[in-house]
Protein backbone atom coordinates (compact mmCIF):
# COMPACT_ATOMS: atom_id res chain seq x y z
CA UNK A 1 0.00 0.00 0.00
CA UNK A 2 1.64 3.38 -1.13
CA UNK A 3 0.10 5.30 1.97
CA UNK A 4 0.44 9.45 1.22
CA UNK A 5 0.70 10.76 5.20
CA UNK A 6 3.20 12.55 5.33
CA UNK A 7 4.58 10.10 8.26
CA UNK A 8 5.47 7.34 5.85
CA UNK A 9 6.85 9.87 3.07
CA UNK A 10 8.73 12.15 4.79
CA UNK A 11 8.51 16.04 5.61
CA UNK A 12 4.99 17.36 6.73
CA UNK A 13 5.61 20.77 6.50
CA UNK A 14 3.26 20.93 2.96
CA UNK A 15 0.27 19.85 4.63
CA UNK A 16 0.97 19.72 8.45
CA UNK A 17 -2.94 20.14 9.09
CA UNK A 18 -3.37 17.13 7.19
CA UNK A 19 -0.78 15.23 9.22
CA UNK A 20 -3.35 12.73 10.75
CA UNK A 21 -6.14 12.97 8.29
CA UNK A 22 -7.94 9.82 8.12
CA UNK A 23 -7.86 8.21 4.31
CA UNK A 24 -11.52 8.88 2.60
CA UNK A 25 -10.48 7.09 -0.47
CA UNK A 26 -8.50 3.63 0.15
CA UNK A 27 -7.19 2.04 -3.65
CA UNK A 28 -5.63 -1.35 -2.96
CA UNK A 29 -3.67 -3.71 -5.77
CA UNK A 30 -6.27 -2.04 -8.61
CA UNK A 31 -5.53 -3.68 -11.78
CA UNK A 32 -7.34 -2.52 -15.33
CA UNK A 33 -6.75 -4.11 -18.86
CA UNK A 34 -8.11 -3.20 -21.83
CA UNK A 35 -7.34 -5.56 -25.30
CA UNK A 36 -5.05 -7.47 -23.40
CA UNK A 37 -2.82 -4.50 -22.47
CA UNK A 38 -2.22 -3.62 -18.78
CA UNK A 39 -3.37 -0.28 -18.28
CA UNK A 40 -3.14 -0.07 -14.64
CA UNK A 41 -1.28 -2.97 -12.42
CA UNK A 42 -1.51 -3.30 -9.20
CA UNK A 43 -2.28 0.40 -7.90
CA UNK A 44 -2.70 1.41 -4.08
CA UNK A 45 -2.65 4.37 -2.50
CA UNK A 46 -4.53 6.34 0.36
CA UNK A 47 -6.47 9.74 -0.58
CA UNK A 48 -6.94 11.81 2.99
CA UNK A 49 -9.78 13.31 3.69
CA UNK A 50 -9.16 17.11 3.15
CA UNK A 51 -6.02 16.90 1.29
CA UNK A 52 -5.46 18.03 -2.34
CA UNK A 53 -3.95 15.05 -4.44
CA UNK A 54 -2.01 15.30 -7.54
CA UNK A 55 -1.97 12.89 -10.24
CA UNK A 56 0.79 13.22 -12.59
CA UNK A 57 2.96 11.13 -15.09
CA UNK A 58 3.22 11.27 -19.21
CA UNK A 59 0.50 10.90 -21.46
CA UNK A 60 -0.69 7.02 -21.34
CA UNK A 61 0.26 6.60 -17.84
CA UNK A 62 -3.44 6.14 -16.58
CA UNK A 63 -3.86 9.13 -14.56
CA UNK A 64 -7.50 9.99 -16.20
CA UNK A 65 -8.19 5.89 -15.67
CA UNK A 66 -6.81 5.65 -12.43
CA UNK A 67 -9.15 8.78 -11.51
CA UNK A 68 -12.49 7.47 -13.14
CA UNK A 69 -11.80 4.30 -11.32
CA UNK A 70 -11.67 6.20 -8.11
CA UNK A 71 -14.70 7.94 -9.04
CA UNK A 72 -16.58 4.55 -9.69
CA UNK A 73 -17.11 5.34 -13.64
CA UNK A 74 -15.57 1.92 -14.89
CA UNK A 75 -15.10 -1.42 -12.64
CA UNK A 76 -11.46 -2.60 -12.15
CA UNK A 77 -10.58 -6.29 -12.93
CA UNK A 78 -8.82 -6.67 -9.68
CA UNK A 79 -8.46 -4.98 -6.61
CA UNK A 80 -10.34 -2.58 -4.64
CA UNK A 81 -11.85 0.56 -3.99
CA UNK A 82 -13.05 1.70 -0.38
CA UNK A 83 -15.26 4.76 0.42
CA UNK A 84 -14.64 5.59 4.36
CA UNK A 85 -13.40 2.20 5.33
CA UNK A 86 -16.40 0.65 3.20
CA UNK A 87 -16.30 -1.17 0.05
CA UNK A 88 -17.54 1.74 -2.57
CA UNK A 89 -21.04 1.28 -3.33
CA UNK A 90 -22.36 3.26 -6.18
CA UNK A 91 -24.01 5.16 -3.08
CA UNK A 92 -20.78 7.01 -2.23
CA UNK A 93 -20.83 8.62 -5.57
CA UNK A 94 -23.93 10.93 -4.05
CA UNK A 95 -20.46 12.30 -1.91
CA UNK A 96 -18.39 12.72 -5.30
CA UNK A 97 -18.04 14.91 -7.77
CA UNK A 98 -16.06 14.70 -11.74
CA UNK A 99 -14.85 17.69 -13.66
CA UNK A 100 -13.81 16.24 -17.13
CA UNK A 101 -11.47 17.96 -19.19
CA UNK A 102 -13.45 19.07 -21.46
CA UNK A 103 -16.91 20.48 -20.27
CA UNK A 104 -20.02 18.55 -20.59
CA UNK A 105 -22.81 21.15 -20.60
CA UNK A 106 -26.54 20.47 -20.97
CA UNK A 107 -27.98 22.18 -24.06
CA UNK A 108 -29.64 24.97 -21.77
CA UNK A 109 -28.67 28.18 -19.83
CA UNK A 110 -26.30 28.25 -17.16
CA UNK A 111 -28.95 28.42 -14.44
CA UNK A 112 -30.75 25.17 -15.80
CA UNK A 113 -27.13 23.15 -15.80
CA UNK A 114 -26.94 23.91 -12.51
CA UNK A 115 -30.87 23.83 -11.60
CA UNK A 116 -30.21 20.24 -13.25
CA UNK A 117 -27.50 19.16 -11.10
CA UNK A 118 -28.86 20.20 -7.98
CA UNK A 119 -32.32 18.72 -9.04
CA UNK A 120 -30.71 14.95 -9.03
CA UNK A 121 -29.75 16.07 -5.72
CA UNK A 122 -32.79 16.68 -4.47
CA UNK A 123 -33.01 20.33 -4.15
CA UNK A 124 -36.52 22.01 -5.12
CA UNK A 125 -38.12 25.38 -5.29
CA UNK A 126 -36.53 28.69 -3.69
CA UNK A 127 -33.55 26.91 -1.80
CA UNK A 128 -32.39 25.57 -5.13
CA UNK A 129 -32.58 29.07 -7.12
CA UNK A 130 -31.04 30.35 -3.96
CA UNK A 131 -27.89 28.21 -4.07
CA UNK A 132 -27.36 28.43 -7.82
CA UNK A 133 -27.24 32.11 -7.75
CA UNK A 134 -25.02 32.20 -4.91
CA UNK A 135 -22.84 29.23 -6.46
CA UNK A 136 -23.10 31.82 -9.71
CA UNK A 137 -22.09 34.90 -7.65
CA UNK A 138 -18.98 32.70 -5.89
CA UNK A 139 -18.08 31.77 -9.32
CA UNK A 140 -17.97 35.40 -10.43
CA UNK A 141 -20.58 34.25 -13.18
CA UNK A 142 -23.84 35.59 -12.28
CA UNK A 143 -23.94 37.74 -15.13
CA UNK A 144 -23.96 35.53 -17.85
CA UNK A 145 -26.89 33.24 -15.73
CA UNK A 146 -29.40 33.60 -18.53
CA UNK A 147 -26.89 32.86 -21.56
CA UNK A 148 -27.02 29.41 -23.13
CA UNK A 149 -24.18 27.65 -21.03
CA UNK A 150 -22.72 26.38 -24.45
CA UNK A 151 -21.92 29.91 -26.20
CA UNK A 152 -19.33 30.41 -23.08
CA UNK A 153 -15.77 30.61 -23.90
CA UNK A 154 -13.56 27.32 -23.00
CA UNK A 155 -12.79 28.66 -19.78
CA UNK A 156 -16.44 29.97 -19.31
CA UNK A 157 -17.57 26.73 -19.83
CA UNK A 158 -14.69 25.10 -17.31
CA UNK A 159 -15.48 27.25 -14.53
CA UNK A 160 -19.37 26.69 -14.73
CA UNK A 161 -18.38 22.96 -14.98
CA UNK A 162 -16.24 23.16 -11.94
CA UNK A 163 -19.20 25.25 -9.88
CA UNK A 164 -21.72 22.87 -11.23
CA UNK A 165 -19.30 20.23 -9.64
CA UNK A 166 -19.37 21.91 -6.20
CA UNK A 167 -22.66 22.88 -6.31
CA UNK A 168 -23.80 19.62 -4.70
CA UNK A 169 -21.86 19.73 -1.83
CA UNK A 170 -19.38 17.01 -2.34
CA UNK A 171 -17.11 15.30 0.00
CA UNK A 172 -14.28 14.52 -2.73
CA UNK A 173 -13.71 16.11 -6.16
CA UNK A 174 -12.15 14.55 -8.68
CA UNK A 175 -10.77 16.71 -11.56
CA UNK A 176 -9.24 15.71 -15.10
CA UNK A 177 -6.73 18.00 -16.23
CA UNK A 178 -9.44 21.02 -16.09
CA UNK A 179 -6.98 23.55 -17.42
CA UNK A 180 -5.75 22.23 -20.55
CA UNK A 181 -5.97 24.29 -23.05
CA UNK A 182 -7.26 27.33 -21.30
CA UNK A 183 -5.13 30.70 -20.78
CA UNK A 184 -3.28 31.89 -17.60
CA UNK A 185 -6.46 33.82 -16.41
CA UNK A 186 -8.92 31.22 -16.62
CA UNK A 187 -6.37 29.01 -15.10
CA UNK A 188 -6.31 31.16 -12.10
CA UNK A 189 -9.49 31.70 -12.01
CA UNK A 190 -10.37 27.59 -12.17
CA UNK A 191 -7.39 26.97 -9.18
CA UNK A 192 -8.72 29.91 -6.98
CA UNK A 193 -12.15 27.84 -7.12
CA UNK A 194 -9.95 24.36 -6.29
CA UNK A 195 -8.82 26.40 -3.21
CA UNK A 196 -11.74 27.73 -2.22
CA UNK A 197 -13.46 24.57 -2.00
CA UNK A 198 -10.29 22.75 -0.33
CA UNK A 199 -10.45 25.36 2.37
CA UNK A 200 -13.86 24.64 3.01
CA UNK A 201 -12.79 20.98 3.37
CA UNK A 202 -13.37 19.15 0.03
CA UNK A 203 -11.04 16.40 -0.70
CA UNK A 204 -9.36 17.43 -4.11
CA UNK A 205 -8.31 14.64 -6.26
CA UNK A 206 -6.58 16.46 -9.61
CA UNK A 207 -4.91 14.83 -12.74
CA UNK A 208 -2.45 17.42 -14.39
CA UNK A 209 0.76 17.75 -16.39
CA UNK A 210 1.74 21.46 -15.05
CA UNK A 211 4.53 21.62 -12.33
CA UNK A 212 3.59 24.80 -11.85
CA UNK A 213 0.03 23.96 -11.32
CA UNK A 214 1.60 21.00 -9.06
CA UNK A 215 3.92 23.70 -6.47
CA UNK A 216 0.34 25.62 -6.35
CA UNK A 217 -2.17 23.27 -5.37
CA UNK A 218 -0.46 20.42 -4.73
CA UNK A 219 -0.23 18.79 -1.05
CA UNK A 220 0.04 15.23 -2.22
CA UNK A 221 1.37 13.62 -5.52
CA UNK A 222 1.08 10.55 -7.07
CA UNK A 223 3.13 10.11 -10.15
CA UNK A 224 2.40 6.94 -12.57
CA UNK A 225 4.55 5.73 -15.07
CA UNK A 226 3.46 2.56 -17.35
CA UNK A 227 0.33 2.54 -15.28
CA UNK A 228 2.46 1.92 -11.88
CA UNK A 229 3.08 4.17 -8.93
CA UNK A 230 6.33 5.42 -9.68
CA UNK A 231 6.41 7.75 -6.41
CA UNK A 232 4.16 9.30 -3.34
CA UNK A 233 4.41 11.41 -0.74
CA UNK A 234 4.39 15.17 -0.44
CA UNK A 235 3.85 17.27 -3.73
CA UNK A 236 6.68 19.79 -2.70
CA UNK A 237 9.29 16.69 -1.95
CA UNK A 238 8.83 14.82 -4.56
CA UNK A 239 8.85 18.08 -7.06
CA UNK A 240 11.99 19.21 -5.28
CA UNK A 241 13.82 15.81 -4.34
CA UNK A 242 12.43 13.01 -6.57
CA UNK A 243 13.83 9.82 -5.84
CA UNK A 244 12.81 7.73 -8.48
CA UNK A 245 13.79 7.54 -12.26
CA UNK A 246 10.68 9.09 -14.38
CA UNK A 247 10.24 11.81 -11.22
CA UNK A 248 13.64 12.96 -11.65
CA UNK A 249 13.57 13.25 -15.48
CA UNK A 250 9.78 15.02 -15.80
CA UNK A 251 11.10 17.17 -13.15
CA UNK A 252 13.76 17.88 -15.33
CA UNK A 253 11.97 18.59 -18.39
CA UNK A 254 14.35 15.37 -19.86
CA UNK A 255 12.09 12.73 -21.76
CA UNK A 256 11.77 9.76 -20.22
CA UNK A 257 10.93 6.15 -22.48
CA UNK A 258 11.42 3.90 -19.91
CA UNK A 259 13.33 1.95 -17.87
CA UNK A 260 13.81 -0.91 -20.72
CA UNK A 261 14.53 1.92 -23.33
CA UNK A 262 16.57 4.49 -21.26
CA UNK A 263 15.76 8.14 -20.74
CA UNK B 1 -52.42 21.83 -71.59
CA UNK B 2 -54.72 24.13 -71.49
CA UNK B 3 -56.87 21.63 -69.20
CA UNK B 4 -53.87 22.15 -67.09
CA UNK B 5 -54.36 25.60 -66.46
CA UNK B 6 -58.26 25.89 -66.28
CA UNK B 7 -57.73 23.04 -63.87
CA UNK B 8 -55.04 25.00 -61.79
CA UNK B 9 -57.45 28.23 -61.93
CA UNK B 10 -60.49 26.15 -60.75
CA UNK B 11 -57.95 24.95 -58.29
CA UNK B 12 -57.05 29.04 -56.85
CA UNK B 13 -60.76 29.85 -56.97
CA UNK B 14 -61.33 27.05 -54.77
CA UNK B 15 -59.05 28.10 -52.49
CA UNK B 16 -59.47 31.92 -52.86
CA UNK B 17 -63.45 31.79 -52.04
CA UNK B 18 -62.80 28.82 -48.88
CA UNK B 19 -64.96 26.20 -50.64
CA UNK B 20 -66.70 24.53 -48.09
CA UNK B 21 -66.40 20.99 -49.42
CA UNK B 22 -62.28 21.61 -49.04
CA UNK B 23 -62.17 23.10 -45.90
CA UNK B 24 -63.72 20.16 -44.21
CA UNK B 25 -61.47 17.91 -46.34
CA UNK B 26 -58.20 19.75 -45.16
CA UNK B 27 -59.83 20.02 -41.29
CA UNK B 28 -60.19 16.13 -41.04
CA UNK B 29 -56.69 16.34 -42.64
CA UNK B 30 -54.82 18.21 -40.29
CA UNK B 31 -57.11 16.40 -37.35
CA UNK B 32 -56.07 12.77 -38.50
CA UNK B 33 -52.51 13.61 -39.29
CA UNK B 34 -51.28 15.50 -35.91
CA UNK B 35 -53.31 13.51 -33.61
CA UNK B 36 -51.60 10.79 -34.95
CA UNK B 37 -48.26 12.24 -35.19
CA UNK B 38 -48.62 13.19 -31.46
CA UNK B 39 -49.36 9.68 -30.63
CA UNK B 40 -46.38 8.64 -32.49
CA UNK B 41 -44.27 10.56 -30.71
CA UNK B 42 -45.12 10.12 -27.12
CA UNK B 43 -44.55 6.43 -27.85
CA UNK B 44 -42.20 6.51 -30.22
CA UNK B 45 -39.57 9.45 -28.69
CA UNK B 46 -39.17 7.15 -25.39
CA UNK B 47 -38.96 3.91 -27.23
CA UNK B 48 -36.31 5.62 -29.12
CA UNK B 49 -34.49 7.70 -26.75
CA UNK B 50 -34.64 4.48 -23.92
CA UNK B 51 -33.00 2.25 -27.18
CA UNK B 52 -30.38 4.74 -27.59
CA UNK B 53 -29.44 5.01 -23.48
CA UNK B 54 -30.07 1.86 -22.17
CA UNK B 55 -28.33 -1.52 -22.54
CA UNK B 56 -30.70 -4.46 -22.02
CA UNK B 57 -31.25 -7.86 -23.43
CA UNK B 58 -32.79 -7.33 -27.23
CA UNK B 59 -31.36 -3.83 -27.37
CA UNK B 60 -29.92 -4.65 -31.01
CA UNK B 61 -32.50 -6.40 -32.37
CA UNK B 62 -35.58 -3.90 -31.13
CA UNK B 63 -32.85 -1.18 -32.99
CA UNK B 64 -32.74 -3.63 -36.25
CA UNK B 65 -36.33 -3.90 -35.79
CA UNK B 66 -37.50 -0.36 -35.51
CA UNK B 67 -35.16 0.34 -38.72
CA UNK B 68 -36.62 -2.62 -40.78
CA UNK B 69 -40.94 -0.83 -39.63
CA UNK B 70 -39.70 2.66 -41.17
CA UNK B 71 -40.53 1.00 -44.13
CA UNK B 72 -43.72 -0.88 -43.10
CA UNK B 73 -45.49 -0.76 -46.83
CA UNK B 74 -48.86 1.46 -46.16
CA UNK B 75 -51.08 -1.29 -47.48
CA UNK B 76 -50.35 -3.91 -44.77
CA UNK B 77 -50.38 -1.64 -42.11
CA UNK B 78 -53.92 -0.83 -43.43
CA UNK B 79 -55.13 -4.27 -43.85
CA UNK B 80 -53.97 -5.39 -40.43
CA UNK B 81 -55.99 -2.64 -39.00
CA UNK B 82 -58.64 -3.58 -40.94
CA UNK B 83 -58.49 -6.87 -39.73
CA UNK B 84 -58.62 -6.09 -36.29
CA UNK B 85 -60.99 -3.30 -36.28
CA UNK B 86 -63.62 -5.06 -38.27
CA UNK B 87 -66.79 -6.83 -36.91
CA UNK B 88 -64.65 -10.31 -36.74
CA UNK B 89 -61.46 -8.77 -35.25
CA UNK B 90 -60.77 -8.26 -31.86
CA UNK B 91 -61.30 -4.60 -31.74
CA UNK B 92 -64.52 -5.13 -33.47
CA UNK B 93 -66.93 -4.29 -30.87
CA UNK B 94 -65.45 -0.46 -30.72
CA UNK B 95 -67.27 0.00 -33.82
CA UNK B 96 -64.29 1.79 -35.03
CA UNK B 97 -64.13 0.92 -38.98
CA UNK B 98 -64.19 3.88 -41.34
CA UNK B 99 -64.53 6.53 -38.74
CA UNK B 100 -61.45 9.04 -38.11
CA UNK B 101 -60.36 7.08 -35.22
CA UNK B 102 -59.60 3.70 -37.22
CA UNK B 103 -57.65 6.43 -39.48
CA UNK B 104 -55.60 7.32 -36.58
CA UNK B 105 -54.50 4.39 -35.39
CA UNK B 106 -53.47 2.89 -39.10
CA UNK B 107 -51.16 6.76 -39.15
CA UNK B 108 -49.67 5.74 -35.32
CA UNK B 109 -48.78 2.28 -36.49
CA UNK B 110 -47.25 3.96 -39.96
CA UNK B 111 -45.64 6.57 -37.97
CA UNK B 112 -44.33 4.89 -34.67
CA UNK B 113 -41.66 3.10 -35.89
CA UNK B 114 -40.29 5.93 -37.92
CA UNK B 115 -40.28 8.31 -34.78
CA UNK B 116 -38.32 5.40 -32.53
CA UNK B 117 -36.07 4.85 -35.34
CA UNK B 118 -34.92 8.43 -35.82
CA UNK B 119 -34.98 9.56 -32.26
CA UNK B 120 -32.68 6.44 -31.15
CA UNK B 121 -30.05 7.94 -34.26
CA UNK B 122 -30.32 11.21 -32.61
CA UNK B 123 -30.34 10.30 -29.00
CA UNK B 124 -27.43 7.82 -29.17
CA UNK B 125 -25.01 10.82 -29.98
CA UNK B 126 -26.38 12.78 -27.52
CA UNK B 127 -25.87 10.03 -25.27
CA UNK B 128 -22.50 9.25 -25.99
CA UNK B 129 -21.84 12.55 -25.21
CA UNK B 130 -23.58 13.02 -21.69
CA UNK B 131 -23.38 9.26 -21.10
CA UNK B 132 -20.19 9.68 -18.35
CA UNK B 133 -21.09 13.12 -17.19
CA UNK B 134 -24.75 11.82 -16.52
CA UNK B 135 -22.96 8.64 -14.72
CA UNK B 136 -20.53 11.20 -12.77
CA UNK B 137 -23.42 13.06 -11.47
CA UNK B 138 -25.66 10.20 -10.55
CA UNK B 139 -28.37 10.69 -12.60
CA UNK B 140 -31.14 8.54 -12.57
CA UNK B 141 -32.71 6.15 -15.33
CA UNK B 142 -35.76 8.32 -16.03
CA UNK B 143 -34.10 12.01 -15.38
CA UNK B 144 -31.35 10.59 -17.84
CA UNK B 145 -34.36 10.32 -20.67
CA UNK B 146 -36.29 13.42 -19.74
CA UNK B 147 -32.91 15.19 -20.09
CA UNK B 148 -31.79 13.45 -23.93
CA UNK B 149 -35.15 14.00 -25.18
CA UNK B 150 -35.39 17.83 -23.45
CA UNK B 151 -31.82 18.72 -24.69
CA UNK B 152 -32.54 16.81 -28.09
CA UNK B 153 -35.53 18.59 -28.37
CA UNK B 154 -34.72 20.95 -31.59
CA UNK B 155 -33.26 18.24 -33.76
CA UNK B 156 -36.44 15.77 -32.57
CA UNK B 157 -38.86 18.00 -33.87
CA UNK B 158 -37.17 17.00 -37.38
CA UNK B 159 -38.11 14.11 -36.51
CA UNK B 160 -41.59 14.51 -35.60
CA UNK B 161 -41.47 16.09 -39.77
CA UNK B 162 -40.39 13.26 -40.68
CA UNK B 163 -43.36 11.23 -38.87
CA UNK B 164 -45.98 14.27 -40.01
CA UNK B 165 -44.48 14.10 -43.96
CA UNK B 166 -45.14 10.29 -43.73
CA UNK B 167 -48.58 10.53 -42.41
CA UNK B 168 -50.16 13.62 -44.43
CA UNK B 169 -49.01 12.22 -47.61
CA UNK B 170 -50.41 8.76 -46.31
CA UNK B 171 -53.45 7.42 -48.58
CA UNK B 172 -53.15 3.73 -48.97
CA UNK B 173 -54.02 2.61 -45.07
CA UNK B 174 -56.07 5.37 -44.95
CA UNK B 175 -58.47 4.59 -47.70
CA UNK B 176 -59.09 0.77 -46.22
CA UNK B 177 -59.48 1.61 -42.72
CA UNK B 178 -61.70 5.34 -43.46
CA UNK B 179 -63.53 3.80 -46.75
CA UNK B 180 -62.79 7.13 -48.33
CA UNK B 181 -66.66 8.24 -47.01
CA UNK B 182 -67.74 11.84 -47.90
CA UNK B 183 -67.85 14.25 -45.07
CA UNK B 184 -66.82 11.30 -42.22
CA UNK B 185 -63.40 10.14 -43.64
CA UNK B 186 -62.49 12.06 -46.82
CA UNK B 187 -58.89 13.57 -46.34
CA UNK B 188 -56.89 15.26 -48.94
CA UNK B 189 -54.98 12.19 -50.04
CA UNK B 190 -57.76 9.95 -50.58
CA UNK B 191 -59.49 12.36 -51.96
CA UNK B 192 -57.01 13.28 -54.69
CA UNK B 193 -57.25 10.03 -55.60
CA UNK B 194 -60.57 9.80 -56.26
CA UNK B 195 -61.52 12.94 -58.05
CA UNK B 196 -58.53 12.14 -60.49
CA UNK B 197 -60.02 8.51 -61.16
CA UNK B 198 -63.45 10.85 -61.88
CA UNK B 199 -61.17 13.36 -64.11
CA UNK B 200 -62.57 15.73 -61.67
CA UNK B 201 -59.08 17.15 -61.74
CA UNK B 202 -59.76 20.43 -60.05
CA UNK B 203 -60.37 19.45 -56.81
CA UNK B 204 -57.41 17.74 -57.20
CA UNK B 205 -55.01 19.65 -58.17
CA UNK B 206 -56.45 22.00 -55.54
CA UNK B 207 -55.70 19.56 -52.73
CA UNK B 208 -52.66 18.86 -54.64
CA UNK B 209 -51.42 22.45 -54.43
CA UNK B 210 -52.37 22.83 -50.73
CA UNK B 211 -50.75 19.45 -49.24
CA UNK B 212 -47.44 21.07 -50.62
CA UNK B 213 -48.22 24.35 -49.30
CA UNK B 214 -48.88 22.82 -45.84
CA UNK B 215 -45.75 20.58 -46.24
CA UNK B 216 -43.73 23.51 -46.94
CA UNK B 217 -45.18 25.98 -44.33
CA UNK B 218 -44.37 22.99 -41.66
CA UNK B 219 -40.97 22.46 -43.31
CA UNK B 220 -39.80 25.98 -43.23
CA UNK B 221 -41.17 26.38 -39.47
CA UNK B 222 -39.72 23.60 -38.21
CA UNK B 223 -36.06 24.47 -39.84
CA UNK B 224 -36.07 28.01 -38.76
CA UNK B 225 -36.94 27.18 -35.61
CA UNK B 226 -33.78 24.91 -35.47
CA UNK B 227 -31.67 27.14 -37.23
CA UNK B 228 -32.72 29.86 -34.53
CA UNK B 229 -31.84 26.91 -31.84
CA UNK B 230 -28.55 26.30 -33.57
CA UNK B 231 -27.56 30.11 -33.63
CA UNK B 232 -28.24 29.77 -29.84
CA UNK B 233 -26.56 26.56 -29.01
CA UNK B 234 -29.45 25.24 -27.91
CA UNK B 235 -29.44 22.26 -30.51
Amino acid sequence: MRDLSPETEGSMSTAPHLAHSPPILTVQDLTFSAQKTVLLNAVSLNIREGSRTLIMGPNGAGKSLLLRLMHGLIKPDAGTITWKGRANASEARRFQSMVFQRPVLLRRSVFANLSFALGVHGLRGKLKADKIRAALHDAGLAHLETRPARVLSGGQQQRLSLVRALATDPEILFLDEPTANLDPASTSAIEQLIMKASARGVTIVLVTHDQGQAKRLGEDLVFLQDGEVAETGPAQTILTAPQSEPVKAWVDGRIYLGSKAGY
Amino acid sequence: MDSFWSALLEALHLVITLDSDLLEIIGLSMQVTITAVSIACLIGLPIGAAVAAFRFPGRTFLAVLLNAMMGLPPVVVGLLVYLTLSASGPLGPLGLLYTPTAMIIAQTVLVTPIVAALTRQVIEDLNTEYAEQFASMGVRAADRLAALLWDGRYALMTVALAGFGRAIAEVGAVIIVGGNINHVTRVMTTTIALETSKGNLQLALALGFILLVIAFAVNAAVMALRASAVRTAYA
